[in-house]
């Protein structure tokens, strides 16, 4: 729209038309203060803090609920404004408790901002305060009313955004209090953002209050590690006796894809770190039982074992089952180190996407992939399987917010009543009977509808017109699950030429499992064993293609396998294998904690997690991000370190592995310090253009230069990557190989409030799981 | 939950008025108040129901208005008015008055059910002041004596 000129304590500046004068004032750097404005919520005007005077205009007007007109003059700041706002102040803090010592708002609190720049330090009030006790209203969410200060943030956050509604304003004027949707509790998503908006401490989190201080922990902008959106999540870490410990997870830094979200699991489902249960020693298999050993004994056991099957047996009797968890760059190098160090091709992973499908129907089409992003934005949005309200929840809140922000149409089609079609245009009920897949058969031809296929009132004529407008929507993306696989997937891509595409698989780095080669017949990039590629050319791989999973365990109960090599993930608990399968096998589990796999391994090495390590994740729709290190736990090694050190151990010329020690004229960290700023930016080019020093093999950004260079579409800015940007990966340029044999592809079915081994281990979501009478599966996925 | 017909009827013909379903809310609660006598839990979960709101959007109205309740009330509901006008005309002694005959206090129900006692704001009759209302009924120019005529008469309706 035209912009529009208007004048600012004597400043002229351009607005375009309907944008709220708060905001035009923010952009061009002037501070309206407010509580209860919030971008992209309903309007308020409660607070009565952001009272600017609009000439020829009688009273003074809330910024937050004018907007700008041509010629309008505004003063933002005069004594008359400094007066009503500190009058606001005066009142709001009436029946404050003023408890901000022990308040865990403390130290980031709004109010205490607010009353710094605006307000009084004396008070009117003579009356007694009004107490009432704080309340619990789940395992997550704590209300302290008298910290209150009705800005309705929580309600309109609860309501409008998460399409929740679980909290309301009851009684009126001074008796208003927020109030849960059960009278005493709340039934709701868990999802903390009430309490992550709340300017105040009127709500705060069951996992973080009273333990610390803002002031004492230091903040980590990083990747979440439970589903495939890629959140970004802020961790506040503090020294503890065993390292460093998480005590905080939420969404200060709200620079990520996410923007303001974040579900429960990115906000309190980091405490697994800390389980009592957790491996923090390796453990060595003496006369049957698996009794603690130093890392060197585990080591020099398993480089001894390996060496000896490698070159006794051959590679193909070893097997090699990598993580969904794991970095990018330990993808790789598990991938790279299976098929040079253990001369084997029998690598797996547990895949809940067809991304080698995808991969291969999207060849040479360059921009037909989206990325989370494009989700808030795109004008039409096909919905296909999956529900992402329960499994993807950064998902379902872009797409919820797309369509109330910006009247994007949402096309669903589900064999279940899931939660979105209360946004979508047309929700399309297909049979549970493979439902999905025979609507992508239907869409990609021109046959009426098969009547089958409609379930509870959607007819064949709903369906055959929804294949039309599909067809004749421009810039339609499409989001599918993995009710979506093998020929589907490219039927679904020839149908819908004009459409971007997202492929929903379960992990935090799922996508980067697949895209980094972790399949018995797909190498890094999707190029096939029996093919040429520049990797066959750098790495020098086994012919023949492997064993996926499956065929492992059955070649192990043949004496086949003699060495399985397991990263991060727990195959026997959930594809409920036969443990005794294993037994003659030499087994090597690398995981956080004694899962089903680790328990019956012959060597169990403690790994860190995702918050442990530095590295890059790819969320399910491509975008790349970096993962930085928040929390560390003595004891533990990253995964990364531990590959490189079973390769060290084996005799293997690590420089082969890791292109590390590339210039030696290093600046040895004299004009680094973090003191030094100067010196920081220095070290930051360095790293932007990749020419920082790698000393190491333990480096991970060693191997992420390999990444960038050899796998297809990761070519993308490390600048912007280091900046703490995503940066989306294309796949039109891949090796686009499918496999000869592709193994099953199971969702990992978890829920808004589970998430595998780390669900299980977490304390805040297993306490959610026990208020909500939620079962989950006995055995976690990975 | 089942209303009468007439309630439902009068739902039914004015629901179609409103551009949005949740805009019949405020008159629905009043209808089902003088038909069940207050909102009770399964008058709020029906009522949400109907209108596609949820059960705390429902309370959070009920809480605004002051004469939609939650609990039971008398059969009589006598609301005095002890605003401005009425104040200065002797409100407050009426309604103390009320207080001592029936033996109850603001809000409070007689133990025979018949009588709810609540001091109310303006209730728009100031010309006539002091006023008071029982159920929709107005009384005006009261005095003491008027006002123990009022409820005798309120008494004796409700033996019949």
């Amino acid at each position: 729209m035209a912009d529009l000129t208007l004048t600012v304590d004597g400043k002229k500046i351009a607005a375009p038309a309907g944008t709220l004068l708060i905001e035009a004032c923010k952009n061009v750097g002037i501070e309206v203060p407010s509580f209860c404005y919030y971008p992209n919520l309903s309007l308020q005007g409660a607070c009565r803090m952001c009272l600017v005077k609009v000439e020829k205009m009688p009273k003074l007007q809330t910024a937050c609920t004018t907007v700008v007109g041509e010629g309008m003059v505004v003063t933002s700041d005069s004594d008359e404004i400094r007066q009503a706002r500190k009058s606001m102040v005066e009142m709001l803090l009436g029946n404050h408790p003023l408890d901000c010592p022990v308040c865990d708002a403390g130290g980031e609190c709004e109010l205490q901002d607010m009353t710094f720049s605006y307000g009084a330090a004396e008070s009117k009030f003579m009356e007694a305060k009004n107490h009432k006790d704080e309340q619990q209203w789940s395992p997550v969410v704590f209300f302290d009313r008298p910290r209150c200060i009705l800005c309705y943030r929580c309600v309109r956050v609860c309501g409008e955004a998460m399409d929740v509604w679980a909290l309301g304003v009851q009684n009126r004027g001074v008796s208003s209090v927020i109030a849960p949707n059960k009278q005493d509790h709340l039934e709701c998503e868990e999802c903390g953002m009430c309490i992550d908006i709340c300017p105040v401490g009127a709500l705060t989190s069951g996992a973080y209050r009273y333990k610390t201080r803002p002031w004492e922990m230091k903040h980590v902008g990083t990747i979440c590690t439970h589903c495939g959106d890629g959140c970004k999540t802020t961790l506040g870490v503090r020294r503890s006796d065993t390292g460093m410990e998480i005590v905080r997870g939420d969404n200060r830094d709200k620079s990520g894809t996410n923007s303001d979200f974040l579900c429960i699991k990115g906000r309190y489902g980091f405490d697994f770190a800390n389980h009592e249960y957790r491996l923090t020693q390796p453990l060595i298999r003496k006369d049957g039982k698996l009794s603690p050993a130093t890392w060197e004994e585990a080591f020099e056991l398993i480089g001894k074992k390996f060496a000896e099957v490698r070159d006794r047996d051959g590679g193909q009797a070893i097997g090699v089952i990598g993580s969904t968890r794991t970095t990018n760059e330990e993808s790789y190098l598990l991938s790279k180190f299976a098929r040079l160090v253990l001369k084997t091709n029998n690598v797996d992973h547990h895949s809940t996407a067809d991304f080698p499908a995808f991969a291969a129907a999207l060849r040479d089409k360059p921009e037909a992939t989206a990325s989370m992003a494009d989700v808030f934005a795109a004008p039409a949005i096909l919905l296909i399987g999956n529900d992402p309200t329960e499994q993807h929840p950064l998902l379902a809140y872009q797409i919820r917010n797309n369509v109330r922000l910006h009247r994007s149409r949402l096309y669903v089609v589900n064999s279940r009543p899931i939660k979105l079609r209360r946004q979508a245009t047309v929700f399309a009920q297909v049979s549970e009977d493979n439902g999905e897949a025979a609507f992508v058969d239907f869409l990609s031809k021109n046959n009426p509808a098969p009547e089958p296929l409609g379930m509870s009132g959607t007819t064949t004529g709903v369906l055959e017109k929804l294949r039309e407008t599909l067809r004749s929507v421009k810039d339609l993306l499409v989001v599918f699950g993995s009710e979506i696989q093998g020929i589907s997937v490219t039927s679904l891509i020839a149908a819908l030429p004009q459409a971007k595409f997202i492929c929903l698989a379960d992990y935090a780095n799922s996508r980067g499992a697949a895209d980094m080669g972790l399949y018995p017949d797909l190498l890094p990039g999707y190029h096939a064993i029996a093919g040429r590629s520049p990797l066959h050319e750098e790495w020098g791989v086994p012919d023949t293609a492997g064993l996926p999973t499956s065929e492992m365990f059955t070649a192990a109960k043949e004496n086949k396998l003699k060495a399985l090599y397991v990263v991060g993930s727990n195959p026997i608990g959930r594809l409920n294998l036969n443990p005794f399968g294993f037994s003659k096998a030499f087994l090597v589990v690398q995981d956080m904690f004694l899962t089903e796999t680790a328990a019956i391994a012959d060597v169990v090495l403690p790994a860190a997690n995702a918050y442990e390590k530095t590295g890059t994740f790819t969320n399910t729709c491509g975008d790349l991000q970096l993962v930085k290190k928040a929390g560390d736990v003595s004891g533990t090694k990253a995964d990364f370190e531990v590959i490189v050190r079973i390769a060290d151990a084996m005799g293997f010329d690590i420089k082969k592995l890791i292109p590390f020690g590339g210039g030696m004229h290093a600046d040895m960290g004299q004009s680094r310090g973090a003191q030094s700023g100067e010196a920081d930016r220095h070290a930051v080019w360095l790293e932007m253009h990749g020419l920082e020093p790698k000393l190491s093999p333990l480096d991970p950004m060693a191997i992420l230069d390999e990444i960038q260079r050899l796998v297809p579409g990761y070519d993308v800015s490390r600048m912007n990557l280091l900046a703490g940007n995503s940066e989306h990966t294309r796949l039109d340029k891949t090796g686009a190989a499918v496999p000869q044999q592709p193994g099953p592809i199971l969702p990992a079915n978890d829920t808004l409030f589970t998430s595998g081994t780390l669900g299980r281990y977490s304390r805040a979501l297993n306490s959610v799981i026990e208020a909500h009478e939620i079962k989950p599966a006995e055995v976690a996925a990975d | 939950m089942k209303f009468s017909d007439e309630f439902e009827q009068r739902f039914a013909e004015m629901v179609p008025h409103y551009p949005t379903k949740r805009s019949a809310l405020v008159p629905t609660l009043l209808y089902a108040q003088d038909e069940v006598g207050f909102l009770s839990d399964d008058v709020i979960a029906e009522i949400a129901a109907r209108l596609d709101l949820t059960e705390l959007e429902v309370r959070n109205v009920i809480s605004y208005y002051s004469m939609l309740t939650t609990k039971p009330r008398g059969k009589f509901n006598v609301q005095v008015c002890t605003n401005i006008s009425c104040m200065v005309r002797g409100g407050e002694e009426i309604l103390h008055h009320c207080a001592t005959k029936l033996g109850i206090g603001h809000k409070h129900t007689t133990a025979d059910g018949l009588f709810t006692l609540e001091e109310v704001e303006c209730i728009g009759a100031c010309s006539w002041a002091p006023a008071a209302q029982v159920n929709y009924d107005f009384h005006e120019n009261l005095t003491p004596e008027k006002m123990d005529g009022i409820l005798d008469n309120y008494k004796k309706k409700a033996m019949q």
